[in-house]
């Protein structure tokens, strides 16, 4: 019990200062990718610090209200699953904070953020069902949803089990981390069709809370790519640390290499991953 | 004691209906002797939960019945000559025919005296509470509702005959014929409240008598004696070889011996047309061309209820066999076509039909799986979706009043025009598919148990069901909350009595959420344990309630601080950004002309995939081959 408060506190205390530093990392090999210099590591933070100083300009109150459920149910996702909660109500609040978040840009009844919410929503539907399956998965694998039990489970990491299951969520990661070819709904780079999409409308603290959340949801996700592979030993923890670091950074060469594609080609190919990849590899682990 | 409430509660909706019949004047006379109606049932429904409750006990009655069963064959001969006269009227004679062939079957068993099998014929336990309280509570407010809400529809629609009288005493019939359908334990009993509600639903399509009206009534009419032709056929194969018209013993014996499956199958098919399922969703969809109140009661506290009802209590017999296969292939199957179908609709009843049609497709799968943890499920889901969706029904008729519309589209903005009723539809809408609410613990459960069962296409089904679930319901949120500038309050004309009955239900909805742990502990779990005759494990574990309570506190508080953490700090309020090309306000914008144009925020259908005119033909097509196909099997592999 002890540990599992551990991990919840440490979470809400370092997920944002690693998202942070993930994000330096991020912006630094994009730009040596593209053959820039790059801001410094610590520009997220001064890029934050910023934001949090300025004046809040927005179209209404209400943004603010849904801009912190967003908020609000990231974190809570976050803790659940580092506390070792159930793997489907990690996913399914990760869900209601997707919902606040479109919600958000709704209200602002703007072109470019309406636009934004649409696509954020398509975006949802494409990854759904794969969030939904790496629950099953993991419970078929090791017969819980809980995460602590997952983890104490005896027996191969969970990878061995589920690969195809494995290779679908990096699939939806992309889309998750709103990364090109994927970042349909908003990204950091302009886009000159959707201005920032979702975030258009934000501004000031409330555009800094929404950046938070985004480096919140970014460590939780990798932690769920950690969980194929962590088995409660130092040597498991290490593979899942270099196996996030890798998946991360292979996330950043696809969004560097592949163009942004059409909403239709992303649903197609994400639910053709989901059933090809996930589901075959369901069908085998269920029947074995 | 039980036994008179029992009575009271069967023969009372349709004593009401008759007095509500003669009451041609409107008025306040009219107005108050149907809410006092209402209460008393209400009042008796609670009565004989509580008393049920304390007692804890199963209470079977009436072995021998002779006068009452001799009456209830002049009701069927009675209902023929309604379809009879019905049909001729309007030159459907196919729908005679059907009609014809189950009360013939059923006149010959009775006449015959092949269904005297003694046994019980009514039945009480905890399934019956809580269905009692479904159509009991949630019927009663969809009537309170209705007093005011006919009103204003005639006034909108003078087109239509006003035949209010005629319509109030219609809603009681259908209360009565699910009351009797639910404490019926014989079989005869039960096809006989079968039918009332299959005749009543097609009479309350049919209200407005337009073309339209009378099509769609005629469709709703012949699919669901389809499904009770299945029922006399049950009943008579059940008669002539098991012997046996009581429906637990029948349900016992299609757990042990395979000749039993037949019935089954037959029985399970009469489900599957009531409850909706594909290939029979279309007379559900048709039915939303009756006044609102008609399609709250059929969507929710009756009618397709009583389909799944039934489904519920075979599951046992469903379990692990072809039956079951067929059950939960065309549930599962239902669930993720009508969940992507609804999304390329704009009108909002058409949206609440098909997400009606989709969870009904749900519960039957869970009902079709017929574990333990399959159907406490179902179970809730009927809970859930019986109160959310009547409130969602209700609201949008209470805003086409307002605003002659029910196209979400033109609900775009409400918070600002109608800030009340959008607060009850997005409670509406939270409690049909939102995280801590209450549809998705039961998704959570039926997950569980599609898993446990090894059941990998029900499991796909429901995943990307639940993903495009997501999306239509998330789109009309969206539009809800969309706060336009400049937008004037509308004035609400919604009456005191709708309103009481919409704030019952938003009310019943959170307490639902809140108390559901008690629901399942006192009600759903006991009945289980008679149901599968053991003590069952628990299936949410008390962990993870707790998680769910702390997300529901959360929600609750968030308004709260965010109110307090921006109290002090004075937020600037712009306009949307239009690119430089805006002109005061987020209504217009300049076009390249330099003109003023005015601007249209749509949400996407995406009409070339998920349209009527792509998906809802082979779907069809499919459902019908799947069903024909695997019911032939089950019956054949039962031979």
């Amino acid at each position: 019990m002890i540990w599992q408060i551990l991990g919840t506190i440490c979470y809400i205390i370092l997920a944002p200062i690693l998202g942070g530093l993930l994000q330096g990392i991020d912006r630094k090999l994009t730009a040596r990718l593209q053959g820039r210099q790059g801001p410094p590591l610590l520009q997220p933070f001064y890029d934050l610090y910023k934001l949090f100083s300025k004046e809040v300009v927005v179209v209404n109150d209400v943004q603010n209200f849904l801009v912190g459920g967003f908020l609000l149910f990231v974190v809570f996702s976050g803790a659940l699953f580092f506390f070792g909660g159930d793997l489907l109500l990690v996913f399914f609040s990760l869900t209601l904070a997707g919902i606040f978040f479109t919600m958000s840009s709704c209200s602002a009844n703007s072109p470019y953020s309406s636009m934004g919410a649409q696509r954020e929503l398509m975006q949802m539907m494409a990854y759904e069902p794969m969030v939904l399956l790496v629950a099953i998965g993991f419970y078929v694998a090791t017969g819980t949803f809980n995460v602590k039990e997952i983890v104490l489970h005896n027996g191969m990491p969970a990878i061995v089990y589920l690969p195809g299951i494995f290779i679908g969520f990096l699939y939806i990661l992309t889309i998750k981390f709103r990364k090109s070819p994927f970042d349909l709904s908003t990204s950091h780079h302009a886009h000159q069709e959707m201005v920032q999409g979702l975030t258009t409308e934000l501004s000031g603290s409330v555009l800094g809370l929404v950046e938070l959340s985004h480096w919140y949801e970014n460590i939780f996700l990798l932690g769920v790519v950690g969980l194929f592979l962590y088995k409660a030993s130092w040597w498991s923890a290490i593979a899942a640390i270099v196996v996030c670091a890798i998946s991360y950074f292979l996330e950043i060469i696809i969004d560097n290499v592949f163009p942004r594609v059409k909403w239709q080609s992303m649903l197609k190919s994400a639910w053709m991953v989901t059933l090809v990849a996930g589901v075959v590899n369901l069908m085998i682990i269920a029947v074995i | 004691m039980t036994l008179e409430m029992v009575i009271f509660l069967i023969c009372f909706p349709f004593l009401a209906a008759l007095l509500l019949f003669f009451m041609r004047k409107s008025g306040p006379v009219r107005k108050y002797t149907l809410f006092g109606l209402c209460a008393i049932i209400v009042a008796a429904v609670i009565c004989y939960a509580v008393t049920e409750l304390v007692s804890g006990e199963t209470h079977s009655y009436f072995v021998h019945t002779e006068l009452v069963d001799k009456l209830m064959l002049a009701g069927e001969w009675l209902l023929m000559g309604l379809i009879f006269y019905f049909a001729f009227r309007h030159r459907k004679y196919y729908v005679a025919l059907l009609s014809v062939a189950q009360t013939g079957l059923m006149t010959w068993l009775e006449l015959t005296g092949r269904t005297e099998l003694g046994g019980f014929h009514v039945a009480s336990d905890k399934l019956t509470i809580i269905m009692c309280l479904i159509i009991g509570i949630v019927g009663c407010l969809i009537c309170v509702y209705a007093m005011g809400y006919m009103k204003d529809y005639h006034s909108h629609h003078t087109e239509f005959k006003k035949r209010r009288s005629y319509f109030f005493a219609l809603l009681f019939v259908f209360l009565g014929a699910m009351f009797g359908l639910v404490f019926s334990s014989n079989l005869v009993w039960l096809y006989f409240f079968w039918e009332i509600t299959s005749v009543c639903s097609f009479l309350l399509i049919g209200y407005n008598q337009t073309e339209e009206a009378i099509r769609n009534s005629f469709r709703a009419l012949w699919m669901n004696l389809l499904g009770g032709l299945g029922f006399a056929a049950a009943i008579a194969y059940c008669a002539i070889r098991l012997e046996t018209l009581e429906l637990q013993t029948v349900i016992q014996l299609g757990t042990m011996v395979p000749v039993a499956i037949i019935p089954i199958t037959l029985l399970a098919f009469a489900g599957l047309t009531k409850s909706a399922q594909m290939p029979f969703s279309s007379w559900l969809l048709g039915a939303m061309v009756a006044p609102t109140p008609t399609s709250a009661l059929l969507h929710s506290a009756t009618m397709v209820k009583a389909g799944v009802y039934l489904l519920l209590r075979l599951a046992p017999a469903l379990c692990a066999n072809l039956a079951g296969t067929m059950v939960t292939t065309i549930g599962g199957f239902t669930f993720f076509m009508t969940s992507m179908l609804a999304i390329a609709q704009s009108d909002a009843k058409k949206v609440l039909a098909y997400s009606t049609i989709s969870n009904l497709g749900l519960i039957t799968a869970c009902a079709g799986i017929g574990m333990h943890e399959a159907v406490w499920a179902g179970i809730l889901l009927m809970i859930f979706h019986a109160v959310s969706k009547s409130l969602m029904f209700l609201s949008v008729g209470a805003v086409e009043n307002v605003t002659g519309s029910r196209n979400i589209e033109d609900m775009h903005g409400l918070i600002v025009k109608l800030p009340r009723l959008a607060f009850v539809m997005i409670v509406g809408i939270a409690g049909m598919f939102l995280a801590p609410f209450g549809m998705l613990i039961s998704k959570w459960a039926a997950l569980k148990a599609f898993v446990d069962s090894n059941s990998i296409l029900l499991v796909v089904f429901l995943i990307f069901g639940s993903a495009t679930t997501l999306f239509y319901w998330t789109k009309w949120l969206g539009s809800l909350v969309a706060v336009h500038h400049n937008s004037e309050r509308l004035e609400d004309i919604t009456k005191g009595s709708e309103w009481l009955s919409l704030i019952c239900q938003a009310v019943l909805m959170c307490l639902l959420c809140l108390t559901f742990p008690v629901v399942s502990s006192y009600l759903i779990e006991p009945f289980l344990g008679d149901m599968f005759h053991q003590t069952l494990p628990a299936i949410i574990s008390s962990g993870n309630i707790h998680i769910m309570a702390l997300m529901l506190c959360a929600i609750v508080i968030l308004p709260v601080a965010m109110r307090l953490l921006t109290i002090h700090r004075k937020n600037k309020i712009v306009t949307s950004y239009m690119g430089g090309a805006n002109t005061g306000d987020d209504r217009t914008f300049m076009d390249s002309y330099g003109k003023t144009k005015p601007m249209y925020l749509a949400n996407w259908y995406l009409e070339d995939w998920f349209g009527e005119k792509k998906l809802l033909k082979p779907s069809l097509i499919l459902s019908t081959a799947g069903l024909i196909v695997l019911m032939i099997l089950a019956i054949g592999g039962a031979v």
